[in-house]
């Protein structure tokens, strides 16, 4: 009980002295809504990298030396542009994009290659989200094949044709997806730059030993931060949704699932901020390992743009970084509505947050030996 | 019981004898002054006593704890300001009282704390706008809050120009008139005389001198002595004519013999007189605590604590 009225009471003084503090407040609550703002205005354009497309190839029954389909997607997987990754036929092709957070897929017809060789009319299916920055590369890259197969049998008649179809991610536009990365951001930055900051600071200007000399105990004094970004967070995101809507008409699923990332996620931020701001000997160099861990978790973790337009090593790089999981999440819940990939997700989430709280509290010490 | 009890504390940093086997007790009621330049140990005695570190060898009680195993319990009945008092920047001293009283879980008026350290004027600024002065006060607010037993005052005047400096001096005359026992570590020998009923002198680690500014006079002082003003020849002029030690301070053109009896006087005099040499301003006077503490620490502390020149008076005869 007094344990929880020293908490609050910290809690108070806190948040208090962060509301007066105006640049904290622009930081935690109006530069991620501008940055709504300036990037949904902009919109997507322009990627690079290999994107992954889900194929489901339903020509099972063609000859291994005719199997058109075959030498069609390995084809697709040849280009620079596409990474064919192939599905069992039996699976139901838009549950299975829905439930992989995929907007991009192709489904390769029964008796394609027999009616390929026979010169029948034949349709691929390519699935895609008409707003998102990957579906016209898809569908342009499978154009260009298909192109290129009608011209190399029949001098160019469509034989082989292209039918689109979406998921139930058809009206998504870019800014469904900004929103979850830039409230991804937003739990990132504020709890992170603030405790690195004060927990050097408090070190050097001695505060931590002053505190010391109160009842709070350091954990209390940790979770009133948790406790804080955990508030500012929720602030954060009611204002980006509401803006995102107003402004852009944004799609948003609202769901009790985005509570648990809206929780863990400060926290694990808090606890990483207030490791490095712990094990660094002063203020300037807790500032420069502070960047060094955030800036590169900033970008290249799906905040601003999809980790599929990335390269495949900058992806491979995006699933070491903490808040990946955490924007990743966000969107299953947020945009695909797939609570099955965001439980995954928030487990990585749960863990990481564990290790960090753990060292954060173990390693930070109120009085000197 | 003594609230403080101190017995061959030590505590090293790696080589560093920071406090080298001191002992002393502080009284219930006194106020008990530390003094020393910067670097003589006297943070370091008066943090391992707040329970902020832990000796390395002897014994310290507070309030007949242990400060190190038992400092939850301790902080509870202490009262502290740290050297360099620092808080929140936003926060502002009636709200950190109102904070402080929370975390103790005591209920205080803050205004009454407020008035007791001079700070009304101040309540509703944030901290980071406080002058020097009104910060310290603050600090001075905070550790009031949980009515403790027992205050550690670590160089509460440190940086502080002479107003606020007596500001401060006024607030700690109040808390000792109302019988609280207090700690309190200083490098401004005017600060250790004025507030203080018994003086510890540190240096190196060490308790060089301690007891009430007479004690200290009486024990490490030289007695009278003479003192006329002249050159440097005629202090050489009275040493080989007499049997007298005699010193010289070149800063201030002082000849100065310690006096075994009265008659000594004469005879300095006498040889002054027989120099043919200018002299004048003759006067006796026994030594200062100022002058016991550069002799007992060999040198001056400047504003910011350094040991800064070698006393020119001292080891010249």
């Amino acid at each position: 009980m007094s344990s929880a009225r020293r908490t609050f009471a910290d809690f108070k003084v806190f948040s208090r002295g962060y509301l007066r503090n105006r640049f904290g407040l622009f930081f935690g609550l109006i530069f991620p809504v501008i940055l709504i703002l300036i990037f949904g205005a902009i919109f997507s354009s322009g990627t690079t990298g290999t994107i992954n497309v889900y194929t489901q190839n339903l020509d099972t029954n063609a000859p291994p030396q005719a199997n058109i389909a075959s030498q069609f997607l390995t084809a697709l997987n040849g280009s620079t542009t596409i990474r064919v990754i192939t599905i069992n036929a039996s699976e139901d092709f838009p549950n299975y994009l829905a439930a992989h957070s995929s907007s991009d897929g192709i489904i390769v017809p029964a008796n394609f290659s027999t009616d390929y060789l026979k010169g029948n009319q034949v349709n691929l299916t390519v699935y895609g989200n008409p707003a998102s920055s990957t579906s016209g590369i898809v569908s342009g890259t499978v154009n260009g094949y298909t192109n290129y197969f009608n011209l190399k049998r029949f001098n160019g008649t469509a034989v082989i044709g292209v039918t689109s179809a979406t998921v139930n991610t058809q009206q998504t536009k870019y800014v469904d997806f900004l929103i979850p990365g830039l409230i991804g951001f937003s739990i990132l930055v504020s709890p992170m730059f603030s405790l690195v900051n004060i927990s050097s600071e408090y070190k050097k200007t001695k505060l931590f030993k002053q505190l010391s000399l109160t009842p709070l105990t350091k954990n209390e004094w940790l979770a009133s931060k948790v406790l804080w970004y955990i508030v500012l967070t929720f602030a954060s995101f009611a204002l980006m949704v509401a803006v995102g809507i107003l402004a852009f008409g944004a799609h948003v699923t609202l769901s009790v699932w985005l509570i648990p990332f809206l929780v863990f996620g400060p926290m694990l931020f808090a606890s990483l901020g207030m490791l490095v701001g712990t094990v660094t000997k002063n203020p300037e160099t807790a500032g420069v390992i502070g960047n060094i861990v955030t800036f590169p978790m900033m970008f290249l973790a799906g905040t601003f743009f999809p980790i599929a337009i990335m390269p495949q090593y900058l992806q491979n790089f995006a699933h070491i970084l903490p808040l990946f999981y955490i924007v990743e999440g966000l969107n299953n819940v947020m945009v695909y509505g797939n609570v099955q990939g965001a439980l995954i997700d928030l487990a990585v989430v749960l863990i990481i947050t564990a290790v960090f709280f753990a060292l954060a509290v173990r390693l930070f010490k109120w009085r000197e030996d | 019981m003594n609230p403080i009890e101190v017995s061959s504390l030590k505590k090293c940093y790696g080589s560093l004898k920071a406090v080298d086997d001191i002992s002393f007790t502080v009284k219930e009621g006194e106020v008990f002054g530390l003094l020393g330049p910067n670097g003589a140990g006297k943070t370091t005695t008066i943090e391992i006593l707040e329970g902020l570190r832990q000796q390395d060898g002897g014994q310290a009680k507070v309030l007949g704890l242990d400060p190190w195993k038992n400092g939850y319990e301790l902080h509870k009945r202490i009262g502290v300001i740290p050297q360099e008092f620092n808080f929140f920047e936003k926060t502002r001293p009636r709200e950190a009282i109102i904070y402080y009283a929370d975390l103790f879980g005591v209920k205080v008026d803050p205004d009454v704390i407020l008035k007791e350290v001079l700070l009304e004027d101040s309540a509703k600024t944030n901290f980071d706008n406080l002058s020097g002065g009104q910060k310290q006060k603050t600090g001075l607010a905070l550790s009031l809050v949980n009515t403790p037993e027992l205050l550690f005052l670590d160089e509460p005047t440190t940086g502080l120009d002479p107003n606020a400096r007596r500001a401060i001096w006024e607030v700690i005359r109040g808390l000792k008139a109302k019988g609280k026992t207090i700690i309190l570590t200083t490098h401004y020998l005017d600060e250790a005389q004025q507030l203080s009923d018994r003086v510890a002198i540190m240096d190196h680690g060490h308790i060089v001198a301690m007891g009430t500014s007479d004690e200290i006079i009486e024990q490490h002082g030289s007695g009278e002595r003479l003192e006329i003003h002249g050159s440097e020849q005629l202090a050489d002029y009275i040493r080989a004519n007499t049997e007298l030690q005699v010193d010289y301070d070149r800063l201030k053109g002082v000849i100065s013999m310690p006096l075994k009896q009265k008659i000594d006087a004469l005879a300095a005099l006498a040889a002054a007189e027989q120099s043919k040499m200018d002299w004048g301003d003759i006067q006796t006077r026994r030594d200062s605590l100022d002058d016991v503490f550069v002799k007992l620490i060999s040198g001056r502390v400047n504003e910011q604590g350094e040991l800064t020149d070698k006393y020119e008076n001292a080891g010249k005869s």
